[in-house]
Parts: structure tokens; C-alpha cells; sequence
């Protein structure tokens, strides 16, 4: 299978991230429909076209967009999740950069189906280039008249914080606080950011919709699956001979992803494990990789689509090395909020820690596994069961090669 | 009204009613360290979780509303698996110094481990190691290893007081409670932050290892220091009187009134028992004349001041009753003043420095019984009484209480009217600068050593206890007036404090039909709503308010 390329169709361009540059190659053509068109059938046609979420929950999009109360009296809002943090994900920088304007329409086309006049634009402390050249966009796109007449962008910077990834968390420090996700009901549709309706899109998600509106919902929903339509932007890292983002139908496989679009497995150049959603999603050994990508395909499998961030190891890379790394990870990200993530995270690593030191013991292994799978749903938000899964997953998988490290 | 089942038990329960308070209203506990019924729900501590029918996995009860229909467990294997395992996440970085810990006895962390942790432990890594021994204000003290980040101290300052001060900092299991930069945890409703944390973290400096809290008795009571009348609980250290170096109340703490204080007290009022046990405390009757003093028996104290009122006209003796005396105390003096014929009497005096109010709790007032003593009808003009004696017309003055010299009087027209004066009696549980000047002192019983009633500001009358007995030879103003009026040959049967509530109850109107039982622990209104011109005015004999100097309005 080969990329198919909509929404990279022009990162090869150098002036990709230019107002002329998008309209020379059609950009604002699916507003400029979009505006003869009632809110109603915008939702409608993106409900149609099987989008779902690309930041890692995977929600039909179009479905998200109709919670929003009808005969809302007051502001309704527009955030974009740009605050791409997931571990082995990089495809919304890849666009921010690239085509930023592709995500100024998509936002004016999702604003009018949701009746919001103003966005957010929630961008990752981290992002500095991204950022520049999403605000020179912005400045743009006022400039030409297409932002400031019914509906304006606010750009917001994060501040390094990878729960103010989680929607709700991301809502709370937009609005000045500390980002810690929010108790739910209420959700962000019916009372979201400063109390008002919201929906939080990703980038990549909003980049599909003009592409839905100028091609129609049938030609999105038959490049993918039957249940997800589309491509998807993937970002593969690891032992890979060619990492990097790819495009390609949610429907391609992940061998072909790592073998035909990557180049291959480096290192050794025997495949170990595949991480293939970011690094929440649960680990696939090198047997578990004929698998679609889609939001169901990855599910059906054990594990999940994500952010769709591969990450690739061969046989030299030890499994418990790297969850004490995605172990440490989630123990720094932890918010504090929730007493079984609070607590854990920080207990896990510290065994994984142990046992990679070589100092584990004989019942650690199982004292990980239980404590993860009694903290699993018992939180505000996903982090945690984000974190449940490379716990339980790489140890289920890998359990010999704990095993070995741990003195007898 | 929605309404459910909760363990299988029906309940009604007004809409918007969380399953916390759904269960509580049938006697079901749902353990939960974060829920307050004060404060927005937090939902982090993760505890309460209950099964609700239809719900794949267990939820948190404190954000759940009750609705119609529902079905609820709070028991099956699951939700208390549940609850294990949280409460093993609650403690793994817990210090466990409950030996050191004033929290001890009555910590939500031991009580819930014991209920419903009894797991074996499993952390054997390094905890986590945060900031010990951390004053926070004048009264509170944070130790941050033991706080389980409940949130309630932050939400009570962001909501209740809304000052603010504190906040969580840091991620993850190194996330501490703190004080924003520049800020102290100075407001004026500070301790209430200890009594809501359900752990060790937030103790009260006041209480920091002055004993162990299964050595304390309790008395229920009402605070004293302003006309809102808090609802309290004094804890008492009986049983080990050589802890705390021998003070005998170890604490105040709120109790809930829905319609007083609801959970709250205000610090002056939280550590305002300090004179119960100062040595500024009367403790034997005394008498003193030309330089020369001594201690007397109650019989001869009582004997001068019964011979004084009969060997003084009426009109030539003054009484400055005290608003801080309780309604017992109030009636029995009224009972003296109405069978001598007195009528210059007051209870007002004006404080040197204004009370401070807010829109919580405080008043400015800050007598609890300002509204018995009106409606008792011992409103008069006390700075008349003291212009009477400089102008020697009053040479007997009664004072209860008050310090006179420290009032908004000026101080030389007070000392030249006390100096005027042939006799000064002083009854009052501490001593001050009028009470140095009296010729006889009556040690009174602080409102912890007795039992009586005071009359809130809103018309509420309320109970309090005794927690421990009078200091010295101090007893309880009704009991001395009450033998007062015996020497002057009055007939007075109640030798209890109930008697003279119920013998007040069928003498002034805005009482009628209250009793002890009546009252009970909540408090109780009175019939006639206060303000109400009638309230008091049955007792002046229909005399119009008088102008300042003119004779008091008692019949």
C-alpha cells in the first residue's frame, strides 16, 4: 500500500504555509461552500463522511459537533487540542507548520456548524515554530478578510503539560487554571470553556473537513474503513529506516505502514514490538502487526489507535527499559489530581526502576499488574488508563524478560 | 423528589440531592475524604464510589445526582474492592506517624483503613518525601507528607472565605498543598481548614501535642464572643489534668447548626476560652476597703451585698448588668432589681474599639446575650448610672463583667464616678481594672463551667453546657444573685438553672413555652421574633424609650 495524500498534499512545497500557497492549490473553496450551507447539514455531512477523532479517543466527529445544545442562548466555543503531547506523536506540529491555513478553514467550516464566533487555539508550550507560523496565519487569514467577520481565533500557548492534552484539562488551563481535568457531567458540550458549550476538536480532525465539504462525505468515507473514514497522518519513530510522518488510509495496515512507508525495521533489523498508538496505547509484539489502523482494527487487537504514533523496536531494545521510561513519563505527567493515579504512577515507576536496576523482587511483577488494573477507570480523566496499558501490556508480553532481571 | 433505592431501601430526596447525602439521610455511610457538603465537589479523593445499577463499573457518589428510579449499591464486592484499593493509594506515601500525629483518634485515614483497608501493605519503595512542620498562619500548621490532597482546605479559602490563599503546587505524587507566594493563612475563619482536613496535615498550633484527643470529654455548648451564638463543642482534658500544663480546655470546635454557624466558627471565637483558665480568673469572694483586703466566705459576701441594697435607697444604687451574663443569670438579677425597686440599671457599654463584622458569621456585637438582656428589659443608660454617682446621687454600683475603665467612656469621668462611689461590688468571672477598684468581688463561673441560655442576635435561644467545674469558689451568676435574693428575704426556689429558664419562660412573654428540652441541642426561636417593639416592651411599664439621664425604663 502506498500514501495516499490529502492533507500533506502540500508539504512539499516550501511555501506551503502561505495564504497564496493554499489557495493556489484550492484552500477556502470548501468555506466559501460551507457558508451557503446551514449548520445543520455541515454537521450532517461530516457525520456522513465517518470522520473520528485523530487526537487519540477516536469519537465520530460529527456526533461530537451535534451535542452541542440546539437554541443555545450565549457563546459556544471552538477549542483546538494543538497540544500534541502524546509520546512518539508529531503529526499536528507536521501541519501547524506546513498548512496552517487548512486548519483556519476547517475551524471556520466546524465554528458555523456549531454557531461559535470565537476559537481557541490551544498550541503546546513546547511548539515555537508551529506557533509562529500558525499566528502569521492567523494574521493572515484576518488580513484577507476570511477571520474577524463572525468568527475570530485566539491562539494560546501551553506550558508544558501533558494533561492539558485531556480536553477538559486542556479547557481548565485555557481558562487561567491549573490543568487539571474536570469532573464529568458535566461535559465540555454542555458547559465547557468558561462555563459555556465547547466542543475540542484535534488539528489533524479539523484539517479533514474541508476535504469532506469539497468532496463529499462518500469519497472521505471510502478511503477508510467501514466505520472510520479517511487518512490519517502517522507518525512512526523508532527503529525505522525512514521515520517520519506518513499519510494513509486508516485502513492500511501496520506492516505495511512499518515496512512499505518507513522502510523497514533497523537495528538488528528483526522486529521486537510495535507501540502503534502513542505511548498509552498497549504494545504489539512483532506477531501482531497485521492489523488495520483503524480505530476499530486497533481496538479488535488489544490496543488502540491513539494519536497514531508508531513507535518501532527491534530485538535490541529492552522492553523494560523502555516502560521504565513511559513509566517515569506518566509519574512527571501525572496532575496530582485523582488519588489512584497521583499515588501509583509515582509507585510503579519506582518498581519498574527497581527491577531494571536490578534490584527487583520476586512479587513486584504482580504488585504492578494488580495495582494498575485496580487504578484502571477509577479516575477523572484517561491518563491514567493511558498509563494501564503500557504497565500491563509490556509485562504481559515481555514477562520473561522482567523475569530475567529480577535476582533469584 | 426523586426516588430511589439504596441498598435496596427506598428514599425520597429533594432534586439536586447527591448519593452521598441520599445514603446519609437512611443511615448509610458512604466513606469519602474529598465531598463537603460546604463546598463545590471536588471528586479527586475517588472514594466514594458506589454501584449504580446499569453503570458498567462503580461511580463516585458525591457527583451523582439522585434521580428517579435509580438503583444503588453501596456494598457489593466490587465497590468495596474498590474502596480497598483506593485507600491502599490514599496511604502508600502516608507516613504513618500516627504516634506523633494530633490527628490520631480521629483521622479519616485511620478510621477508613480500619473499615475498609485492612489490605496488606505493599509499598516497601522510598515514599515521597514534602515539607513537615510548615506554618501556614498564626493557628494552622501543615505537614505535607500526611495531606491526601483532598482539596477541601484550598476550596474552603476559595469559597468560603474567599481569600484564597492556598493552592496546590507540583504534579503528580510530588503535588503539595501550599500558600501562594506573599500570602499567610490569616483569615479570620483559619482553623476551620484543621476540623475539615479529614488527615494529619492541617493541625492547630493552639492544640499541636497538648494532648492526645481519646483523653478529651466533650460538652456541647454555644461560643460567647459575639451575638451570632456559634455552635460549639468544648473539649475538656479531665483525665489527664498534667498534659497541656494543666489547662483544662484543650479546644473549641464547630457544630453544625443549619441555622447558626453551619460547620464554620471564626478564630476569635475558636481561641477565645484562653482567660477559662488565666490567672486573671476570680476565684474567691473578696473584699477591700481603705487599702486593705481579704478573702471572704460566700456568706459574708453575700450577706454585704444583700445588706448594701437594703441599706441604700433604691434610687441611690446602679447596676451595669452584662450582655455576656446568660438569661438564668439576667432573670434572677431582674427578680432582685424588681423586689428592691431599682431602676437605675444598664447592660450596654459601649467597647473602646468597634467590633469588626463581616457578612459570615461575625457581628459586631460581640456579647452573646445582648438580646436576652434586652428582652429581659435591662436596657438602660449606663453612662446616666456613672454621671449619677460622679454627681453622688448613685453610691452603689453593681458591675458585672464589664470593665468600665477600658469602655468608650471617657476614662476620667468613669474614675472619677467609680472614686464618688460608697460601695463597689464586682461580679464577673475575671478580674480587670474595675474589678480592682470594687470593695467586694464575686467570682463568677466562665460559661464552660456552668450551664445556661443566650439569646442570639437572631432571636435564637440557645443551650450550653457545662464541660468542666467553676474555678476556686467562682459559681454561676444565677446561683449567686438566686442567694442574693434569699438574704434579702425574697423567696427563691430554683437552685438549678433549668428552674430559673422555666421561671422565666412563664414571666416574659417572648419566652413562653420554652424549656431546656425544647431548646435541645439545636437552639430554638422565640415566639415573639426580636425587633418587634413588643419584644421587651411589656417590661417598661408602657414608658417610652427615656432620653440619655434619665432614670432606667424597669417598672
Amino acid at each position: 500500500m502506498t500514501a495516499t495524500k490529502i492533507l500533506t498534499r502540500n508539504f512539499e512545497r516550501a511555501d506551503s504555509h502561505t495564504l497564496a500557497a493554499y489557495r493556489e492549490t484550492g484552500g477556502y473553496a470548501a468555506w466559501q461552500k460551507a457558508e451557503t450551507l446551514e449548520p445543520a447539514a455541515i454537521t450532517e455531512e461530516v457525520k456522513q463522511s465517518n470522520l473520528r477523532g485523530l487526537g487519540g479517543a477516536g469519537f465520530p466527529t460529527g456526533t461530537k459537533w451535534s451535542f452541542i445544545p440546539k437554541h443555545h442562548a450565549g457563546p459556544v466555543y471552538l477549542v483546538i487540542n494543538a497540544d500534541e503531547g502524546e509520546p512518539g506523536t508529531f503529526k499536528d506540529r507536521y501541519l501547524l507548520e506546513r498548512d496552517p491555513h487548512a486548519l483556519i478553514e476547517g475551524m471556520l467550516i466546524a465554528a458555523r456548524a456549531i454557531r461559535s464566533a470565537t476559537g481557541f487555539v490551544y498550541i503546546r508550550g513546547e511548539y515555537i515554530e508551529p506557533w509562529r507560523r500558525f499566528s502569521a496565519a492567523v494574521k493572515e487569514a484576518y488580513d484577507a478578510g476570511y477571520l474577524g467577520r463572525g468568527f475570530d481565533v485566539v491562539v494560546h500557548r501551553g506550558a508544558g503539560a501533558y494533561i492539558c492534552g485531556e480536553e477538559t484539562g486542556l479547557i481548565s488551563s485555557l481558562e487561567g487554571k491549573k490543568g487539571w481535568p474536570k469532573l464529568k457531567p458535566p461535559f465540555p458540550a454542555i458547559k465547557g470553556a468558561f462555563g459555556a458549550p465547547t466542543i475540542v476538536n484535534n488539528v489533524e480532525t479539523i484539517c479533514c473537513v474541508p476535504h469532506i465539504l469539497t468532496r463529499g462525505a462518500a469519497w472521505f468515507a471510502a478511503l477508510g474503513t467501514k466505520t472510520q473514514g479517511g487518512t490519517r497522518m502517522y507518525s512512526v519513530s523508532g527503529r525505522v529506516r525512514r521515520p517520519g510522518v506518513y499519510e494513509a488510509s486508516v485502513a492500511i495496515t501496520l506492516r505495511a505502514l512499518i515496512d512499505d512507508l518507513a522502510g523497514g525495521v533497523t537495528g538488528n533489523g528483526r522486529l521486537k514490538a510495535v507501540v502503534p498508538g502513542g505511548s498509552s496505547a498497549a504494545i504489539l509484539r512483532a506477531d501482531e502487526i497485521d492489523v488495520t489502523m483503524d480505530v476499530d482494527g486497533l481496538r479488535n487487537a488489544g490496543t488502540m489507535a491513539g494519536s497514531a504514533g508508531v513507535i518501532v523496536m527491534d530485538e535490541t531494545v529492552s522492553i523494560p527499559e523502555a516502560l521504565m521510561v513511559v513509566a517515569r513519563f506518566y509519574a512527571h505527567e501525572s496532575c496530582g489530581q485523582c488519588t489512584p493515579c497521583r499515588e501509583s504512577t509515582g509507585w510503579i515507576y519506582k518498581m519498574v526502576r527497581r527491577i531494571v536496576e536490578g534490584r527487583g523482587r520476586k512479587d513486584d511483577l504482580d504488585t504492578i499488574l494488580d495495582v494498575a488494573r485496580r487504578g484502571a477507570g477509577t479516575t477523572i480523566c484517561a491518563f491514567y488508563d493511558g498509563a494501564v496499558g503500557p504497565y500491563v501490556s509490556y509485562i504481559e508480553k515481555f514477562r520473561a524478560e522482567f523475569e530475567a532481571l529480577i535476582p533469584r | 423528589m426523586p426516588k430511589l433505592t439504596i441498598n435496596g431501601q427506598a428514599v425520597d430526596v429533594p432534586a439536586g440531592t447527591n448519593l452521598i447525602e441520599a445514603a446519609r439521610k437512611i443511615g448509610v455511610e458512604v466513606p469519602h475524604y474529598c465531598y463537603h457538603p460546604a463546598l463545590s465537589i471536588a471528586g479527586q479523593c475517588r472514594l466514594c464510589m458506589v454501584d449504580v445499577e446499569k453503570t458498567p463499573r462503580p461511580t463516585i457518589a458525591c457527583n451523582t445526582l439522585a434521580a428517579d428510579g435509580m438503583a444503588v449499591w453501596t456494598e457489593t464486592d466490587r465497590v468495596k474492592e474498590t474502596r480497598k484499593s483506593i485507600m491502599e493509594f490514599h496511604l502508600i506515601n502516608h507516613p504513618l506517624d500516627c504516634p506523633v500525629c494530633d490527628q490520631a483518634g480521629e483521622c479519616g485515614l485511620q478510621i477508613y483503613y480500619m473499615k475498609h483497608g485492612l489490605y496488606d501493605p505493599r509499598m516497601r519503595d522510598e515514599k515521597v518525601h514534602k515539607p513537615k512542620a510548615v506554618p501556614l498562619g498564626a493557628h494552622v500548621i501543615l505537614d505535607a507528607e500526611r495531606c491526601i490532597l483532598c482539596s477541601r482546605c484550598v476550596r474552603f479559602c476559595d469559597e468560603v472565605t474567599g481569600t484564597g490563599e492556598l493552592g496546590i503546587f507540583s504534579r503528580g505524587d510530588e503535588s503539595e498543598i501550599g500558600l501562594f507566594p506573599g500570602k499567610e493563612l490569616a483569615n479570620k475563619y483559619s482553623g476551620n481548614v484543621v476540623d475539615i482536613c479529614p488527615v494529619g496535615a492541617l493541625t492547630d498550633r493552639d492544640f499541636r501535642f497538648a494532648v492526645r484527643v481519646w483523653y478529651l470529654d466533650s460538652a456541647t455548648s454555644i461560643c460567647p464572643g459575639c451575638a451570632r451564638g456559634c455552635n460549639i463543642e468544648v473539649h475538656v482534658n479531665r483525665r489527664r489534668p498534667h498534659h497541656n500544663d494543666g489547662r483544662r480546655v484543650a479546644r473549641l470546635k464547630p457544630r453544625f447548626n443549619a441555622d447558626v454557624n453551619r460547620w464554620w466558627i471564626c478564630d476569635d471565637g475558636r481561641y477565645g476560652f484562653a482567660f477559662v483558665d488565666d490567672t486573671s480568673r476570680l476565684v474567691i469572694p473578696r473584699w477591700s476597703r481603705d487599702g486593705a483586703l481579704g478573702d471572704a466566705t460566700w456568706e459574708e459576701a453575700i450577706a454585704a451585698v444583700a445588706g448594701a441594697l437594703q441599706r441604700f435607697a433604691p434610687d441611690e444604687i446602679g447596676v451595669v448588668a452584662s450582655p455576656k451574663m446568660a438569661n438564668e443569670d439576667l432573670w434572677a438579677l431582674r427578680r432582685i432589681l424588681e423586689s428592691r425597686g431599682i431602676r437605675r440599671v444598664a447592660f450596654r457599654v459601649p467597647p473602646r474599639t468597634p467590633g469588626d463584622e463581616d457578612t459570615l458569621l461575625i457581628r459586631r456585637d460581640k456579647n452573646p446575650n445582648s438580646l436576652g438582656a434586652e428582652l429581659l428589659g435591662l436596657e438602660g443608660d449606663g453612662a446616666a448610672i456613672l454621671a449619677a454617682a460622679r454627681a453622688r446621687q448613685v453610691k452603689c454600683l453593681w458591675v458585672f463583667g464589664h470593665d468600665l475603665l477600658a469602655s468608650a467612656w471617657p476614662v476620667t469621668e468613669t474614675d472619677a464616678a467609680l472614686r464618688a462611689l460608697e460601695l463597689l461590688i464586682f461580679t464577673g468571672p475575671s478580674a480587670n481594672a474595675t474589678s480592682e477598684r470594687a470593695h467586694f468581688t464575686l467570682p463568677a463561673a466562665a460559661w464552660v463551667e456552668r450551664e445556661g441560655t443566650y439569646t442570639n442576635f437572631e432571636g435564637r435561644v440557645q443551650r450550653f453546657r457545662q464541660a468542666v467545674q467553676p474555678l476556686g469558689q467562682a459559681l454561676p451568676e444565677w446561683d449567686i444573685l438566686g442567694r442574693v435574693l434569699r438574704a434579702l428575704g425574697v423567696e427563691a426556689g430554683a437552685t438549678r438553672a433549668e428552674r430559673w429558664f422555666r421561671e422565666l419562660a412563664s414571666g416574659v412573654p417572648a419566652f413562653t413555652g420554652l424549656t431546656y428540652q425544647s431548646i435541645g441541642d439545636g437552639g430554638a426561636a422565640l415566639s415573639a421574633p426580636p425587633g418587634g417593639g413588643a419584644a421587651g416592651s411589656h417590661l417598661v411599664s408602657g414608658h417610652p424609650p427615656m432620653g440619655p439621664g434619665s432614670r432606667s425604663p424597669l417598672p
